[in-house]
């Protein structure tokens, strides 16, 4: 199993979720949003200063969130997006 | 009357869709157990009327959201004929899902596939009669915003209103509904061959102007430069406008009332006119800001660069236990607390809107802008009043940051951020005067009462007894005053200015006129040479501390009451904002003194 979270993507890579660490409500919530398993996600870009949150893009949906919740998320090893 | 339930989730256009079903007549309805504000509105569908309710926006029937909780208690407990389902077609891939609860539920529906408009730009293509087909419910293409497809949209949900003719009632709600394993089966299955779309969307524009707006160096200032320019916008056409509604009620005053009540007894006569009318008065006042301020407002959400805002400031603001959002808020707070406040409903986090209005009455209104500058200019040589009210800001940054700090942990936000940054669109006229329009008319409804009580209240404290004159020391207020000495002495704010201080309870703009009316000085200048004389500098600007951090305003804590529905919560903030406002002072005022100012 990769080790690799999403915080850890660099703007620009892409990746496929694997497992997401988070309790069942918000599993949810990020579920709806696109977050699946076996989904790809693309890194837009990350806030600059003081480490700010992410800009991902997932299918057809663009989102923000913020790192300490993108730690939760595990993916696989990056693949530089074409 | 028949019964129809709204259901979409957040970002979906539900609301467009909602004003443009009801024309915008909707009005707040209560439902027993339910705490968050539901609008609703009759509708003749057919010859029958029918009672449309519009639900929050949710993302799953089993989330744990309170907007969620919300509609599970909504859904469980009120009998409806029909539900309308709301979606945006691009992202009908994963919003499929509350159809297919909502079938699972037994529910008649019928299914809107909003913003067909969009879908079709960026390659979405549904077959809408394959996907009526396997869910057994009407699906039909719209787009709440520009009214395509609406017309075919009414018939159709006339027509299934027409049969279902009985109330179905949710039961065992979550027994009912599937697991994620059975769901995203039949997610497969639904749209297999029914919806074709590009595996990631692009939206070149929205690229384009990201790469801009989002910019690592550039968002931030362009981000203030925007701001800025909104904030100019609404108080270079708001003033005035409130100028102009203050004239006009003081010529009806004037014209009108004053003779008309002239045979009354004076005390009857100050309490309708300068109680009662004055109160109607300091509602009214707030009405064009409230109007220009969601007209702003609706432009920077429904653009799409709200959500950009929150992007660029969430850094700083997650120390805080607040975010990007709240930050627009505050910024907005400085012109005028209340509609910030107001807007606070963009956010869906209860605990993260508390904290945010805890924090907005710190910003320096425009109202206490005006006290600060009469007071620097009477006290202060020309050169150092500009730095007194530039002292003045920062106090109220650092007490903005200083209430986030504290209450953080009180009001802990545990849900995380994940916002849809959607693409960039413009929004219509209709859309952005509608939503301006329900504002205000909210505002007047829920908070009238309140501030016109709080004037009266105020005004019979300055006048009662009825045998001496106004505001003097023999007056309630002026026993309280006095009474309060042994507090405010140590803040160096004698008996006349703690008078003045209950004045500013109702609006910081009549502290000016309280002090005119204590100090009996109607001119402007010779007011200014009276507190001069009276108190020194050092006194002077613990005053401006104490007006600067307490309550900014009747109008203020009304609408922290009416949002956050808590009288608990909205003395908190009054309680607290004293306190500050207390401490502040007495540290200044006695740290000066022990200097040898």
């Amino acid at each position: 199993m990769s080790n690799t979270h999403l915080a850890d993507l660099k703007v620009g890579q892409s990746a496929t979720i694997l497992a997401m660490h988070i309790d069942t409500g918000l599993q949810h919530r990020f579920n709806a949003l696109g977050f699946r398993c076996g989904q790809e996600i693309h890194v837009l870009r990350k806030g600059g200063w003081m480490k700010g949150p992410l800009h991902v893009q997932i299918g057809m949906t663009e989102v923000m969130l913020r790192r300490c919740d993108a730690r939760h998320i595990s993916v696989t090893a990056v693949g530089v997006a074409a | 009357m028949k019964q129809i339930a709204v259901l979409g989730m957040p970002n979906t256009g539900k609301s467009t869709f909602f004003n443009r079903f009801t024309g915008s007549h909707a009005h707040i309805g209560n439902w027993p157990g339910i705490t968050v504000d539901l609008m609703m509105a009759e509708v003749k569908l057919g010859d029958e009327f029918a009672e449309v309710i519009d639900l929050p926006g949710i993302y799953d029937l089993r989330g744990f959201s309170e907007d969620e909780a919300v509609v599970r208690c909504f859904l469980e407990k009120t009998p409806l004929n029909l539900i309308l389902i709301i979606l945006n077609t691009t992202q009908i891939d994963r919003q499929m899902i509350l159809p297919l609860q909502v079938k699972q539920l037994g529910l008649p529906a019928v299914l809107l596939l909003n913003m067909a408009d969009e879908a079709n730009r960026f390659g979405v293509k549904v077959q809408s009669d394959l996907l009526a087909q396997r869910l057994g419910i009407p699906v039909l293409p719209i787009s709440a915003k520009y009214g395509m497809g609406y017309q075919k949209a009414i018939a159709t949900i006339t027509e299934s209103l027409q049969q279902h003719q009985d109330l179905v009632q949710v039961e065992g709600l979550d027994k009912n509904l599937l697991n994620d394993r059975q769901l995203a089966n039949d997610l497969k299955e639904i749209l297999d061959g029914a919806v074709e779309m590009p595996l990631r969307l692009s939206d070149k524009w929205t690229r384009r102007l990201d790469r801009i707006l989002l910019h690592p160096l550039l968002g931030l200032p362009i981000f203030f430069g925007a701001m800025y320019l909104i904030f100019q916008a609404i108080y270079a056409i708001g003033t005035p406008l409130q100028k102009l509604l203050g004239n006009g009620l003081d010529w009806f005053k004037g014209i009108a009332l004053e003779p008309l009540l002239s045979p009354l007894p004076a005390f009857v006569k100050g309490f309708l006119i300068d109680g009662l009318y004055v109160g109607i008065g300091t509602v009214a006042a707030f009405l064009p800001v409230i109007f220009l301020f969601f007209l702003c407002m609706a432009i920077v959400e429904d653009s799409g660069y709200l959500s950009r805002a929150a992007f660029l400031m969430d850094a700083l603001m997650e120390r805080l236990g607040l975010d990007g959002r709240s930050f627009v808020m505050s910024l907005m707070g400085f012109g005028c607390n209340v509609p910030a406040i107001l807007g606070t409903r963009v956010m869906r986090s209860p605990s993260l809107r508390m904290l945010s209005m805890l924090v907005i009455p710190f910003s320096l209104c425009s109202a206490r802008l005006n006290v600060f500058l009469f007071m620097s200019t009477s006290l202060f040589a020309p050169d150092q009043s500009s730095k007194v009210i530039f002292s003045l800001y920062l106090f109220s940054f650092a007490a903005a940051l200083l209430t986030a700090a504290l209450f953080k942990g009180k009001f802990p936000s545990q849900e995380p951020l994940v916002l849809e940054l959607p693409p960039y669109r413009f929004p219509t006229m209709k859309q952005i005067l509608i939503r301006a329009w329900c504002e205000v008319k909210h505002f007047w409804i829920w908070s009238r009462k309140f501030i016109i009580f709080g004037v009266i209240a105020i005004w019979l404290l300055n006048n009662l007894p009825t045998d001496v004159p106004t505001a003097s020391a023999q007056t309630l207020s002026g026993m309280i005053g006095q009474a309060l000495q042994p507090l405010f002495a140590p803040l160096g704010i004698n008996p006349q200015m703690t008078i003045a201080l209950f004045f500013g309870f109702i609006a910081k703009e009549i502290v000016l006129g309280g002090l005119s009316v204590i100090y009996g000085q109607a001119d402007g200048g010779n007011l200014a040479g009276a507190i001069a004389q009276q108190i020194d500098w050092v006194q002077g600007y613990s005053f401006m501390l104490f007006t600067l951090l307490y309550v900014p305003c009747l109008s203020t804590i009304a609408v922290i009451k009416s949002e956050s529905k808590s009288l608990k919560f909205a003395m908190l903030s009054v309680v607290w904002s004293l306190g500050l406002a207390w401490i502040a002072s007495f540290v200044f005022y006695q740290g000066a003194r022990a200097l040898g100012f």
